[in-house]
């Protein structure tokens, strides 16, 4: 069983803990899919939603997920609370650990953030993206999407393109699907291409037929015009037309690979909208897999903070 | 004073002999030395340095005296073995008129441990635009210039000031950094960066500047002093432009050469220093560039903070060690222990090459040099531990790191202003 105070990043996880995971995820998910939306796991638990940046998606499928167990959630959006009046991470976390939550969901601009924060209180947090760092439920809701699809994620190959510099997305999937034996490829012009990502592990190709040579599972990451503007490729027009994948670039896969962003989508830039809406794309079934996965971890962290009160 | 019983560290070897300091000048250096009604300090099985010199602290005071002033920074020098440190001007108001010099010589006077010289900025206020008043600070007792904590970002002014300093005789102290490089990064631009997902400083950012200021040194016939060199790159740039007869001079801090970039997972603000702690090729690249007389000095770029500067998310943490009292120790660990470099190597780099990149007296043991001192056990070992420094800063990431070499005196022109 999960034996951790907080979930902030895949990096250290183990294959049995994101096994263990994946299994709860798949079951709850069955359950959501039969109507079942009412659980009493978290009845009398408190569950804060720190965001410090914008998200629709995210932000409203931890609440989700918090809510079917049936805990009481809280929402703070950092622009109009105590914190845009010039708090500190460090005092925002002693307050909400006063008011006995016991769970707090970060998303921070900076990386590192939940790390400071998990310190600092008692309740368990759970990084829902770290700037550069970790985003590690939305690579779990994706290998729940690849396990449910391919029955096991052990020699899958995993084309990753797009921003990759910026994305915590990438990296996530990357720590996790390593430590479960999938393959990962990563394709995007070099500047968006973190320095010594092959250290990781990471097959970093050469073009994007190699990249998709026989992949499962396409996976696209969002690609922001401030990058453009930052100098790291000439316009979205170019980016699509060397970097982005339509679905003649889609026929080097493997015919039964699948297509997965983390969202929003660029329609057009990284994927074109013949993928995005193509029969392989699995983008509106990771949704739901985002939420089961949410209730596996809250569920799971729970029963650790149950049996270690 | 007679020191007795101690190993001298002289330029040219150790030896075990006797001085004595008169009126704070070193008046003889002999066996047995014998004189009634002299102050006798026992160095027996200690090893005694010329005065240490720190030619690059931050010492905050005035207007950041919450992360330190003047007296705690001074302290700590002579807990960490200095008798002379010169000071950053990125004080608050910049130390870039003659007052603000007054006021340190003022201060460092009343509080009367270690000698402070102040260093003046290069352009007003730090600001990099207009050349700050370098001759009415030289006047009044700055002993170089520097903009420390960026780099003049016109080359044309940097250029003007090299010349104009050359003019009062003070050297410009280059902090090498280009800004668009940098980019927001607060780390080593490396697989410790991706790991963190940090953004990173590459190694360019201090190179390209480095660069420029050995071009402007050459093309002027200008001395010019290279702050904290971080690269293995920026090593190789100085030892090519020394090799070519270009009038450099160059240092580097402790952390460079004990530690790498991975001490920086696991977010301890404390571990962010500007420019970063970078990686094993770079940590080599600085030992064999001290071994080779590349880089002349160790010098701490001491800089203090306060908690609240540090227990924050780690891009918004200040920049800076507080490394004072750690320096020698680091260098007798990582550098004598491992058999780099010997004891009298060891004060060429910390205290003979400072003063004579600045220079300032001292330096040297010899007969009618000031009488400044560091009396240290070279081979006790002891633990960092933050809470027990001297200095306001706590902010070191060394904590439980294992150093030799404790100071026991700490004397100042024939006074002792610490002991153990």
């Amino acid at each position: 069983m999960l034996k951790r105070k907080d979930v902030l990043g895949l990096i250290d996880a183990s294959e049995e803990e994101i096994s263990e995971i994946l299994n709860l995820a798949a079951q709850i998910k069955r359950r959501i899919q039969n109507g079942e939306k009412k659980m009493d796991d978290l009845a009398g638990k408190t569950a804060t939603v720190l965001f410090y940046e914008n998200s629709t998606r995210t932000r409203t499928s931890f609440e989700q997920a918090a809510k079917y167990l049936g805990a009481t959630t809280i929402n703070i959006v950092a622009g109009n609370s105590s914190v845009a009046k010039g708090e500190t991470l460090v005092d925002t976390g002693k307050t909400l650990d006063a008011q006995r939550n016991d769970f707090i969901i970060i998303r921070h601009p900076m990386g590192g953030a939940p790390h400071l924060l998990a310190k600092t209180v008692k309740a368990s947090v759970l990084n829902a993206g770290d700037g550069m760092n970790e985003h590690p439920t939305q690579a779990l809701l994706d290998m729940l999407t690849m396990q449910e699809t391919f029955g096991s994620l052990k020699g899958l190959k995993v084309a990753i393109l797009g921003d990759i510099k910026h994305s915590r997305v990438a990296k996530s999937n990357l720590f996790g699907l390593k430590t479960m034996g999938a393959e990962v490829r990563m394709y995007a012009p070099e500047t968006l291409i973190p320095r010594s990502i092959d250290k990781l592990g990471a097959k970093v190709c050469g073009s994007r037929e190699e990249a998709l040579d026989g992949a499962d599972v396409v996976m696209g990451l969002r690609i922001q015009l401030e990058r453009q503007q930052a100098g790291n490729f000439p316009s979205l027009g170019e980016y699509a037309a060397f970097y982005g994948v339509d679905e003649k670039m889609l026929s080097y896969a493997n015919p039964n690979a699948i297509v997965l962003h983390p969202g929003p989508v660029n329609r057009g830039v990284e994927l074109s909208s013949g993928v995005i809406d193509h029969e392989r794309s699995r983008i509106e079934d990771q949704v739901l897999s985002g939420v089961a996965v949410r209730m596996a971890l809250l569920k799971l962290l729970n029963e650790y903070r149950e049996a270690n009160a | 004073m007679i020191i007795k019983n101690g190993t001298l560290v002289l330029r040219d070897g150790l030896v075990k002999k006797d001085v004595l300091v008169q009126e704070g000048k070193i008046v003889k250096i002999a066996d047995n030395i014998c004189v009634d009604g002299e102050t006798v300090v026992d160095a027996s099985g200690l090893h005694v340095f010329p005065g240490l010199i720190d030619i690059h602290v931050h010492l905050r005071e005035p207007g950041f005296e919450r992360k330190e002033n003047i007296e705690s920074g001074a302290q700590a020098a002579v807990k960490g073995g200095f008798t002379q440190v010169c000071c950053m001007p990125n004080t608050n108001p910049v130390v870039d008129n003659k007052v603000v010099v007054s006021y340190i010589k003022t201060r460092a006077k009343e509080v009367n441990l270690c000698k402070i010289h102040p260093i003046g900025a290069i352009t007003k206020g730090s600001k990099g635009e207009e050349l700050a008043a370098i001759g009415g600070m030289q006047k009044a007792g700055a002993v170089a210039i520097s903009d420390d904590g960026v780099a003049v970002k016109n080359a044309r002014l940097m250029y003007n000031a090299m010349l104009y300093a050359k003019g009062f005789g003070l050297k410009c102290l280059c902090h090498c950094e280009d800004k668009d490089l940098v980019d927001g990064g607060s780390v080593h631009e490396g697989l410790s960066a991706t790991i963190a997902g940090i953004k990173g400083i590459p190694r360019a950012a201090e190179d390209v500047i480095i660069a420029r200021e050995l071009s402007l040194a050459e093309e002027l016939d200008c001395p010019v002093h290279i702050c904290h060199v971080s690269t293995y790159s920026g090593v190789r740039l100085i030892r090519d432009a020394k090799r070519a007869g270009v009038k450099v001079s160059a240092e580097t801090c402790p952390h460079y050469f004990a530690a790498t970039d991975e001490v920086i997972l696991g977010y301890d603000t404390n571990t962010k220093v500007n420019p970063p702690i970078r990686e094993e090729k770079d940590r080599l690249a600085i030992i064999e560039g001290l071994k080779d007389g590349t880089l002349d000095c160790i010098v701490t770029d001491h800089a203090p903070h306060h908690a609240d500067d540090k227990n924050v998310e780690y891009p918004l943490a200040a920049f800076g060690i507080s490394g004072i009292e750690t320096s020698l120790g680091f260098t007798l660990e990582y550098l004598y222990k491992t058999g780099v470099l010997t004891l009298p190597q060891i004060a060429d780099k910390m205290s003979y090459q400072p003063a004579k990149v600045l220079g300032l007296d001292g330096g040297e043991i010899a007969e009618g040099e000031v009488a400044d001192f560091t009396i240290v056990n070279v081979d006790e070992e002891w633990t960092v531990d933050s809470s027990k420094f001297v200095s306001k800063g706590k902010n070191t990431p060394f904590n439980g790191y294992k150093l030799s070499g404790v100071v026991k005196y700490t004397i100042v022109d024939g006074d002792v202003k610490y002991t153990a």
